[in-house]
């Protein structure tokens, strides 16, 4: 019974929910209404399944002084000072248990949590998707190398749209006459990534949406049930 | 001399490092060129008719800021240029924030603008593409309130606003999930609302096939690059334009240690063969 | 006399022009919503249509200047008759019309037709392959150079006895890719459980949390080995996409897993992830069906699953007869999609749109 009624919800409602893609009469369009809900429900107190999740994790490494247990500790103070700044003073418009805060707020600039929210979290934030730009240069490095005939030509291709993607691109070749403006960086790059780009894209998209629908169905039917934790 | 991985990598990055930081600091004023994917987000903007209701949805945090913001403020500032109504909804916790700094900073050039008539925040819904399906079915329902706490009936510029089927358009800027892809696939394919957006210039590659004839996609703003080209087309000084220094030479720099590793690869085989 | 001319021609073109305001039921859809058509003389200043709901209460459901044009009112009570008055302005005369239409809730998505033919052709393909290989038919099905490699990656990791690190992508549990991963995890588990290799599995959503958390308990319970499982090793981290990249670093720099996968859905991060991984010397595995990221994965990782082959991993980890034969249902997919573009295009060539609006018409 554990592992049939999974099956059976599966079933039943992945079936409801394929036949109202296509039925807008009652009662399709309501019962899919109602599940989205109750996904939404679901979703928000799963938050808090999370947020559990992370203090007691945090919690049991910071007890057993496990290695690097301040990096945890550091982690669990950050965690709470925002929920407390966010509970006794509110954010933004929104005000907290213990009002606005004027008197915090005239001192920082700003409510508590918004002051850290943009003079901590965002900076953070974004210097860790900065490195992305270091990291694709070190990536681009050691990827280009020209081996044989197809990695010569993924080279040129990376180097025709890295070049037409920039300022670069415009001034190098800006000067061809009209008759020959295909020839042009950034027209070149854009006519790559519209053309061989979007092809080989499509391709893939095209073989992962049957993959989806392949998963979906074998779901659904109960075929595949390593997701529930066990097989048949 | 024999460079060690972990030597060479530190090079490259201080190299990198240098590169970037030189033009913020002293600024080229470098143009780029428009490209068609841009011109059809501003072409869906500019021939929309003034007073409709658009939604511009924040689907990131401020990690990519950089490059999804300045698209943010440009497109709110369009929107008001043409006298539209810009609903922002965040299907990611901090978009919120992140549509409130776009409006506070857009509200500097255009203090006329009044919330509930002319803009409004209704925050963050948990769900993605669940919470977008049920938007097409009733916005009021999944929005109960704004931001600010205000009842979604008592808000003026949503009076005629049920459902999705009644904006003009929407854009979704986007950093992952939920974001454009859920848009796409409810409110384009769905409810036949024009669907636009932009994305982190890594990802675009992945949303230009959707660009097509059918347009399952009005344009895209790819990355820095697609900002910069927006604000040019509004005449608009943004940030992403003064940004474009930075990346241009990034790229070129990109491109001198493509030529390096290569130089490096020859040499050791030439090596290994002798 | 020009002035009377003109109030002539005014006058004249005035009583030609046909003033008409239409409504009907938005057909082939869930009947809460009705077309509003009006087609006004030029001169008209402006246009406002109301609703007037039962009770007499008037809406004004649009305000506009156009002479001409089409609105949709939605959101509408279904089966209902809804009565709609057009008052439109001139320069000194006000003109009003009204209409009235019920709303009609359909059984069918008629534009969603040609979407629902191919949908039934290929998962009848995918049942009908799936009864072959309960029958006993064998289906072959070729060499996935990423899955083959799990066992090394294992091998590995009990080699060095360091942990193995298990990211199944950034996406909810909502995405069939999430749920693609969860399937691989219960192998990998459960081979790590068999070798007694330390599993950590770093969560982005709670709902993905729970769901690992079963999984991964119920592979080390059929592996045998209920008391080898750490609940503290599959965690929660945050919802913040590179708050989540963080921590992951972290624990690719702090913990040092001698393999790395990642399975499921990626974005912006999927560079930062691998190239740490790369940088830590882990044997690295990725898999996801984000076409756009997977150049990303194949610079930085070992192995790669692409597209379709992230699908395809469960049935062949588990190399159980029906999920072989749900894939054989996947080329026929993919056989029936190439002849599709070949037709397509032949016919587009001659001018023949029939075939490309017949599928068009599911998404427009």
């Amino acid at each position: 019974m554990k592992r049939s009624l999974p099956l059976i919800l599966a079933f039943l409602v992945g079936f409801v929910v394929i036949l109202s893609e296509f039925i807008p009469h009652r009662p399709f369009n309501q019962i899919v209404s109602t599940l989205e809900q109750w996904f939404m429900i679901i979703s928000g107190f799963a938050i808090l399944l999370g947020q559990i999740s992370l203090i007691r994790m945090n919690t049991h490494k910071i007890v057993n002084k496990l290695p690097d247990w301040q990096y945890y500790l550091a982690g669990l103070i950050s965690f709470a000072l925002m929920l407390i700044f966010g509970i006794l003073w509110g954010m933004q418009e929104t005000p907290g248990l213990l009002g606005s805060g004027e008197g915090i707020s005239s001192w920082l600039g700003a409510k508590p949590f918004d002051y850290l929210f943009t003079n901590a979290y965002m900076p953070l934030s974004a210097t860790l998707f900065s490195l992305l730009a270091f990291f694709i240069a070190s990536a681009a490095y050691r990827a280009f190398i020209i081996r044989g005939l197809e990695s010569n030509l993924l080279m040129i291709t990376a180097v025709i749209v890295i070049i037409g993607r920039t300022s670069i691109g415009t001034m190098l070749t800006g000067w061809l006459p009209e008759s020959m403006q295909f020839w042009h960086f950034p027209i070149l790059a854009d006519f790559i990534m519209e053309y061989p780009n979007s092809a080989a894209q499509r391709a893939i998209l095209i073989s992962a949406g049957l993959g989806i629908v392949g998963s979906s169905l074998r779901i659904i039917l109960g075929i595949e049930r390593s997701y529930l934790g066990g097989e048949k | 001399m024999k460079l060690t991985a972990i030597v060479e990598r530190r090079i490259i990055y201080s190299v990198l490092l240098l590169a970037v930081a030189l033009p913020l600091i002293f600024p080229i004023g470098w143009t780029t060129e428009v490209s068609d994917y841009t011109r059809i987000v501003y072409e869906l903007v500019e021939t929309t008719p003034e007073d409709k209701v658009v939604i511009v949805s924040f689907d990131y945090d401020p990690s990519t800021m950089t490059e999804l913001q300045p698209m943010a403020e440009a497109m709110i500032e369009h929107a008001w240029k043409r006298n539209q109504k810009v609903i922002a909804t965040a299907l990611w916790p901090m978009g919120v924030q992140m549509a409130e700094q776009a409006f506070t900073k857009v509200l500097l050039d255009y203090p006329e603008k009044k919330r509930g008539e002319d803009f409004v925040n209704l925050g963050y819904k948990v769900g993605g593409m669940v919470t977008v399906q049920a938007m097409g079915r009733n916005l009021m329902e999944v929005y109960p309130t704004d931001n600010q706490n205000t009842a979604y009936q008592d808000i003026p510029m949503l009076k005629n606003v049920r459902r999705l089927k009644d904006v003009a358009w929407i854009s979704s800027l986007s950093s992952g999930v939920p974001g454009i892809k859920e848009w796409m696939m409810v409110a384009r394919d769905n409810y036949q609302v024009p669907v636009t957006g932009g994305c982190t210039a890594i990802s675009a590659p992945g949303f230009f096939p959707y660009v097509n004839e059918q347009r399952q996609l009005y344009g895209l703003l790819g990355g820095l690059k697609g900002a910069s080209e927006y604000e040019s087309l509004i005449g608009r000084l943004g940030s992403a334009t003064t940004k474009m220094d930075a990346q241009s030479i990034a790229h070129l720099l990109i491109l001198v240690f493509i030529g390096l590793g290569n130089y490096r690869a020859f040499r050791n085989k030439r090596r290994q063969n002798s | 006399m020009k002035a009377g001319l003109l109030i002539f021609l005014i006058f004249i073109s005035w009583g030609l022009y046909a003033n008409s305001f239409t409504a009907m039921d938005s057909p082939w859809d869930d009947g809460k919503a009705i077309i509003l058509n009006w087609k006004l003389s030029p001169m008209t200043r402006n246009v406002q249509i109301q609703r007037i709901t039962d009770s007499e209460n008037i809406v004004t459901v649009l305000n506009t200047t156009l002479p001409e044009g089409e609105f949709v009112d939605s959101a509408l009570e279904v089966n209902h008759e809804h009565h709609y008055r057009l008052i439109a302005q001139f320069d000194e005369d006000t003109l009003s019309l009204e209409t009235t239409a019920t709303t009609r809730e359909q059984w069918f998505y008629m534009r969603k037709l040609g979407f629902l033919i191919l949908l039934v052709i290929v998962c009848i393909a995918i049942i009908y392959y799936i009864q072959s290989a309960r029958r006993g038919k064998e289906f072959y099905i070729r060499r996935i150079a990423g899955l083959d490699s799990m066992e090394e990656a294992i091998g590995r990791a009990t080699e060095k006895g360091r942990p193995i690190l298990y990211v199944p992508g950034i996406s909810d549990l909502d995405d069939i890719q999430t749920i693609a991963s969860l399937t691989i995890l219960s192998h990998l588990a459960e081979r790590s459980a068999e070798y007694n290799t330390e599993l950590i599995v770093p969560c982005r959503f709670s709902m993905v949390l729970s769901a690992a958390k079963e999984v991964v308990k119920e592979a080390y319970i059929k592996a045998g080995r209920p008391d080898a499982y750490k609940a503290e090793n599959i965690f929660y981290l945050t919802d913040d996409q590179f708050g989540y990249v963080a921590g992951i670093d972290g624990i690719m720099l702090r913990e040092k897993p001698a393999a790395n996968f990642f399975m499921g859905s990626f974005y912006a991060e999927s560079l930062i992830l691998a190239e740490t991984g790369f940088a830590t010397g882990a044997i690295q595995t990725a898999g996801t069906a984000q076409a756009h990221q997977l150049p990303f994965f194949v610079v930085s990782c070992d192995y790669t699953l692409i597209g379709e082959e992230l699908f395809a991993a469960s049935a062949y980890l588990s190399k159980d007869p029906q999920q072989l034969g749900s894939l054989k249902g996947h080329d026929f997919g993919k056989l029936m999609v190439i002849i599709l573009i070949i037709v397509g295009v032949i016919l587009e060539i001659f001018g023949i749109s029939v075939l490309k609006d017949f599928i068009a018409g599911a998404s427009s």
